[in-house]
């Protein structure tokens, strides 16, 4: 009988069995009179299981502790941590897919748990994410649990004593790490250069996007160049996110979130012109649903003329840099958070990178941008900057975690940039800065040592790989309206360019249209 | 056989210059949409229908081509669904399958057959 109660004002709980005794059957109990708080566990005689326990005075690590002893987790070399933290050292990273319970929701549109997809690796032979999905339907519906399946996958493969080699696909035998050193070693520039050369076969949907993102992050030559232009993922061969109904939502970048009312009124004219449906995105943008294929370069010169460029909304990349107003306006803000926003946005603008990326920069520790969300979250101090990196939103939150104090803006900058090289190298595809923080060994300890104190010996390297990015920037989008073989592809049917999809239908909904409903 | 081949009707789609290297466009033939796909890397033709049979999208001549195993296939832009080139079946889920059409090249002019 497990349960949790609160009585005259004191949290009580107990779970398992609380009085737990027998042979070899230890417990672990703290006694702290002077806050009120009694906390026991009681623990198997191998160590390894909790048993029961009770909580009296502070009962917040109740249903963790609950979840540990039903789902039987595996007790940490010191079981006192689950009842008092981990204390001293660096922090080690614990968090992602293993510390998860069996009967977490992995997949939400098809409600598959972890226990779920780990049964039919282990009893079903199921050793990829396609037997997955066919097995358990998780990751047919939004498709936005894939990367964890893959995780699962490769946990439960590892687990199971299996070895597994981290390939991208049937063509190549190898990790998107050693495919990136293999490409930029031999200097390739191409996707078939790369696939004669390392791969086999003809290629797919797997190893195109990654490998066209490993080109374009280190040589940052313009995507849509004859041969990788179809090699890219399709919202990049197009420069926009492909919607329902088969039209396309463009976004402008916004650096900072700070634009001025004649920019705005370009919006509003071009969305006026075009049809389209305008929405505030989560990064502090605007976004511009429903536009026709061949209405897109139309729409961007028009940007384009008024100063916009790209906002790489469709690449995996630099998203935004979300900031709160600042010290220029906010009676609480201790720096100019907007113009170091800015700054920041405009140098990572177009980095092509194993998956989206988003920063925060907050005037103050209200934390007003929500810094500590993103992959990497600048907040003023009163000395200087405090930089959090690795954090995300998406299905599995996770906090950015500190990695340096009181730094000023050049030293943060040279971090940045030297933790950005490092994450474009070496992580897997579709892998967010969290999740890689996640599978390095030494977790965030290892990546101060890394890019605080050089401890790969990598750091001159990775700040000239991005100077040379700000120095070879530019707007695709101008590239692409520019350059008449590559805006002649923006048509739906290559027999009538003229002629729109008259498929992609549009219904209202408050003075604006939405994309009729799919089946 | 005989009368299959007798209903087939060539029309002219477009120029091979006009599809990009290993991808595909999408060919209007009076109401009919038709992704048309030059897998120029196996000095390859085909054309499929142009809706994806999942959510009913006019994408898949977006979509990327590739091979599993020696089997060419395209896949949706929306949900990675996948299709076989050569017999239009559905690779990895339960889609339905899509219609084919055949290709032929003749001076540098493609041509789709239609019933």
């Amino acid at each position: 009988m497990s349960t949790k109660l609160k009585l005259i004002g004191v949290d009580v709980a107990s779970f398992g069995d609380p009085f737990a005794n027998g042979e070899g059957i230890t417990s672990v109990a703290i006694n702290d009179t002077n806050k009120g708080v009694y906390k026991r566990i009681n623990i198997s005689a191998d160590g390894k299981t909790l048993l029961g326990g009770i909580l009296v005075g502070d009962a917040e690590q109740y249903n963790m502790l609950l979840q540990t002893l039903k789902n039987k987790v595996v007790l940490p070399p010191n079981p006192e941590d689950i009842i008092l933290g981990s204390r001293g050292g660096e922090e080690v990273a614990g968090a992602g897919i293993t510390g998860l319970p069996d009967d977490a929701l992995i997949c939400s549109c098809e409600a598959v748990t972890k226990g779920m997809i780990c049964n039919s690796v282990t009893e079903n032979n199921c050793e990829t994410v396609d037997a997955i999905k066919k097995c358990t339907k998780a990751g047919t519906g939004c498709g936005g649990c894939v990367p964890m399946i893959k995780d699962l996958v490769t946990h439960t493969l590892k687990a199971n004593g299996k070895i597994v080699h981290n390939v991208l696909c049937e063509h190549f035998n190898y990790s998107r790490q050693e495919l990136f050193d293999l490409v930029k070693i031999n200097k390739l520039k191409t996707y078939d250069e790369v696939l004669n050369m390392f791969g086999k076969g003809d290629g797919c949907e797997l190893c195109k996007p990654p490998v066209a993102s490993i080109l374009a992050s280190l040589w940052n030559e313009i995507i849509l160049k004859k041969g990788n232009d179809t090699a890219q993922d399709s919202n990049d061969r197009f420069l926009a996110n492909i919607q329902k109904g088969g039209t396309y939502s463009v976004v402008p970048r916004i650096p900072g979130g700070e634009i001025t009312p004649d920019k705005l009124i370009v919006i509003g004219q071009v969305a006026k012109k075009y049809n389209l449906y305008t929405k505030i995105t989560g990064g502090q943008r605007i976004d511009l649903f429903g536009a026709h294929l061949s209405d897109l370069p139309n729409i961007w010169e028009e940007l384009i003329d008024a100063g916009f460029e790209s906002g790489h909304a469709y690449g995996k990349s630099l998203r935004t840099v979300k900031s709160c107003v600042g010290s220029t306006w906010c009676r609480f803000g201790l720096h100019d958070s907007v113009s170091f926003a800015i700054k920041v946005e405009e140098r990572y603008r177009g980095l092509r990178s194993p998956h989206k990326l988003k920063g925060g920069v907050s005037g103050c520790i209200r934390e007003c941008a929500e810094a500590q969300s993103k992959d990497f979250g600048i907040i003023a101090t009163e000395k200087g900057w405090n930089l959090y990196v690795c954090g995300n939103g998406g299905s599995k939150p996770q906090h950015a975690l500190l990695l340096a104090t009181d730094i000023d803006e050049e030293t943060c900058i040279k971090y940045l940039d030297r933790f950005l090289m490092f994450y474009v190298k070496t992580a897997d595809p579709l892998t967010r800065t969290a999740t890689w923080l996640n599978k390095m060994e030494g977790g965030i300890g290892y990546l101060k040592t890394v890019v605080i104190d050089d401890a790969l010996g990598m750091n001159t390297q990775w700040e000239a790989d991005m100077a040379n990015h700000v120095d070879t920037y530019e707007c695709e989008w101008k590239a692409a309206i520019e350059t008449p073989e590559l805006r002649k592809r923006f048509s739906h049917f290559v027999n009538a360019p003229e002629e729109k999809d008259p498929s992609a239908k549009f219904e209202p909904m408050r003075e604006q249209v939405k994309a009729k409903d799919w089946k | 056989m005989i009368a299959e081949a007798t209903t087939t009707t060539w029309f002219y789609a477009c120029n091979v210059q006009d599809v990009p290297l290993n991808g595909g466009v999408c060919v209007k033939y009076n109401d009919v949409q038709i992704a048309l796909f030059h897998f120029s890397r196996r000095n390859e033709w085909y054309a499929t229908q142009n809706e994806c049979p999942h959510r009913m999208q006019m994408a898949l001549s977006r979509g990327m081509i590739g091979t599993l195993g020696e089997e060419p296939k395209v896949a949706c832009p929306f949900h990675k669904k996948t299709f076989s080139l050569k017999t239009g079946e559905c690779l990895n889920s339960d889609e339905c399958a899509i219609k084919i059409y055949p290709v032929k090249i003749e001076d540098g002019k493609v041509f789709i057959g239609v019933e």
